[in-house]
């Protein structure tokens, strides 16, 4: 009477970890499923079509939506990319020096506050220097965007660089390389995967917030999450399922990417 | 003549302050575009009201605060306790600690199973996990919105089965928050204890039930306290976006069920209380900033006993 006796199992572990896993995909199907409806409602199945996928391609709305949101996405992680290496460098591989716990929390401090508290923050601010100065255009979402990016760059540079030890460093150092022959030629190179996962994750981000893009825009500014968020509360197409599908699509591909860059070890 | 200690002290300093130069720009950027505007808020929480939004500066006034929880009658000038606020810190506080329990009796055994898979397959599992983390919020909100709405897959299973004979309205009620919230935060729970889970040593968990352990027990007096780490790091995760909420519970609550996020709002729109949303963002911050605090204490507790 052999019993195999598994010391790993917990009874109805695995039955809720399933469960679970149907939901966290059921809504997504879902939504992607319907995307493909030939019919108005994003209830009633009738038929499969792209005509979703067309009419959003050629809405303007859309189209400039997603147009604002990639440029700010790709200048936000550009820059929030850059100032985080450089702030990473500052703060790693070093002996404690005063101001080191101050320089993490100040950088970590976007990721403590709630997002509707810096998005009212910035909405105070920011219609003052409007009235101030007259000018109300897309640097004031371009700021706020790269801030709340850095916390989010920051992260997989640092790990990577605290995996990485300064003896290739001091050996450039020996051979006579200058501070920045040996950063570019040695740290630079061992440092790109962090610095690339950094920008994806940066990107990701800033294409995907609501709540500050909403307060900060001023008129005729929407991104495609606010350009959503907006359409919800009138009578849903699947024009907005086949937005998301798409929408969906990109993250899925950026996440993909991060995930195999991070797996590489140094 | 400089000593060769004065000189690596100098060395030294400089070092520290190129670290300062090259550290510079992203916390001048953080300083100007997230720090400093939280100050400004305070600064407008003590500010009086100005007629058409905004504030009139430079005259201060503490109506923004007693407003929290109080209102001004506008005849008398007695001061009542503003129900309306009360219910609506008293329904995201609740609603909150449920979906963090809920999360994390959805979240627990997900992790175990993860965290109890062949290594090679765990990051196929963790990766099912964090695909809809990166996934947009409103996409997820949205996405939930057509699972639960009237003519959603929801209410069309359970009248096709029998269980109902109507659609239950589930739309901009409470249920539907939860629903969503926890929807939205399942990930952010699974997480965090996947990783202490991952540590547990199961030579332990044999030797538990060497002494005849049941596997509750095991579960219990063994498993639970070695992630504890992680089910309070995972509980203040969900706790946290849950409480500050404010996409999921205007999409899936509608406009009556406001959490503190829309109230927020509501006083920047057309509430035109710049001062009371000021006062609120301020009191919403000092909630988390607790929480996050009986966290760190927490984590270096343990993070002491364990190792």
């Amino acid at each position: 009477m052999a019993r195999t006796f598994s010391v790993r199992t917990q009874p109805g572990f695995t039955f809720i970890a399933m469960f679970c896993f149907f939901l966290l995909y059921l809504p997504i199907v879902t939504l992607v499923v319907y995307a493909f409806n030939s019919g108005q409602s994003v209830a009633i199945w009738e038929g499969f079509s792209f005509r979703w996928f067309e009419s959003a391609w050629h809405n303007r709305a859309v189209q400039e939506a997603s147009l604002r949101s990639i440029f700010l996405a790709a200048f936000a992680a550009t820059l929030s990319t850059l100032v985080a290496t450089m702030a990473a460098l500052a703060t790693t591989r070093t002996a404690p020096y005063p101001g080191l716990t101050f320089k993490y929390a100040f950088i970590n401090q976007p990721l403590m506050v709630p997002e509707i508290v810096t998005a009212v923050a910035l909405l105070i601010v920011f219609s003052r220097i409007k009235v101030w100065t007259g000018y109300s255009g897309i640097a004031y979402l371009l700021a706020a965007h790269t801030a709340f990016c850095i916390p989010f760059a920051y992260l997989p540079i640092r790990a990577r660089l605290e995996n990485m030890d300064l003896t290739l460093e001091r050996a450039a150092a020996d051979l006579y390389a200058t501070p920045w022959n040996a950063f570019k030629r040695v740290t630079l190179p061992l440092l790109w995967p962090g610095i690339i996962a950094g920008f994806m994750l940066a990107f990701v981000i800033s294409l995907d917030d609501v709540v500050i893009t909403e307060f900060v825009k001023s008129g005729g500014q929407e991104t495609l999450p606010t350009y959503m968020l907006g359409q919800l509360r009138r009578v849903v197409t699947p024009e907005i399922n086949a937005i998301a599908t798409v929408f969906l699509l990109i993250s899925v591909a950026f996440v993909t990417t991060f995930f195999i860059i991070n797996r590489r070890k140094p | 003549m400089a000593t060769p200690r004065e000189i690596a002290v100098a060395a030294e300093q400089r070092d520290i302050r190129n670290r300062w130069l090259l550290s510079s720009p992203a916390l001048i950027i953080i300083f100007l575009a997230a720090i400093g505007p939280l100050f400004v808020v305070l600064l407008y929480s003590f500010m009086l009201k100005g007629d058409y939004g905004d504030v009139k500066p430079w005259q201060f006034s503490s109506d923004g605060w007693f407003g929290v929880f109080l209102q001004r009658d506008i005849f008398d000038d007695t001061l009542t306790i503003a129900d309306a606020h009360i219910s609506i810190f008293w329904r995201s506080v609740k609603l909150s600690l449920v979906t963090t329990l809920v999360t994390l009796f959805l979240g627990f055994p997900t992790a175990y199973f993860i965290a109890t898979r062949p290594p090679q397959r765990r990051d196929i599992w963790l990766f099912l996990v964090t695909i809809p983390f990166w996934t947009n919020i409103l996409i997820r909100t949205f996405a939930m919105q057509e699972v639960i709405r009237n003519e959603g897959i929801v209410n069309s299973v359970m009248i096709w089965i029998g269980l109902i004979s109507a659609p239950v309205q589930i739309m901009f009620t409470d249920w539907a928050i939860l629903f969503g919230m926890a929807y939205v935060y399942l990930p952010l729970m699974v997480l965090p204890l996947y990783a202490s889970m991952e540590k547990i040593d199961f030579r332990l968990v044999e030797a538990g039930y060497d002494l005849y352990a049941t596997r509750l027990q095991v579960l219990w007096r063994i498993i639970i306290p070695l992630v504890k780490p992680g089910i309070i790091a995972g509980s203040i995760l969900v706790f946290i976006p849950s409480l500050g909420a404010y996409v999921t519970p205007r999409v899936l609550g509608g406009g009556k069920n406001m959490m503190l996020g829309n109230l927020i709002e509501l006083q920047f729109g057309q509430g035109r209380n710049w001062p009371l949303g000021a006062a609120l963002s301020i009191t919403l911050m000092i909630i988390v900033t607790f929480a996050l605090l009986v966290y760190v204490r927490n984590a270096s507790k343990s993070g002491g006993s364990h190792g």
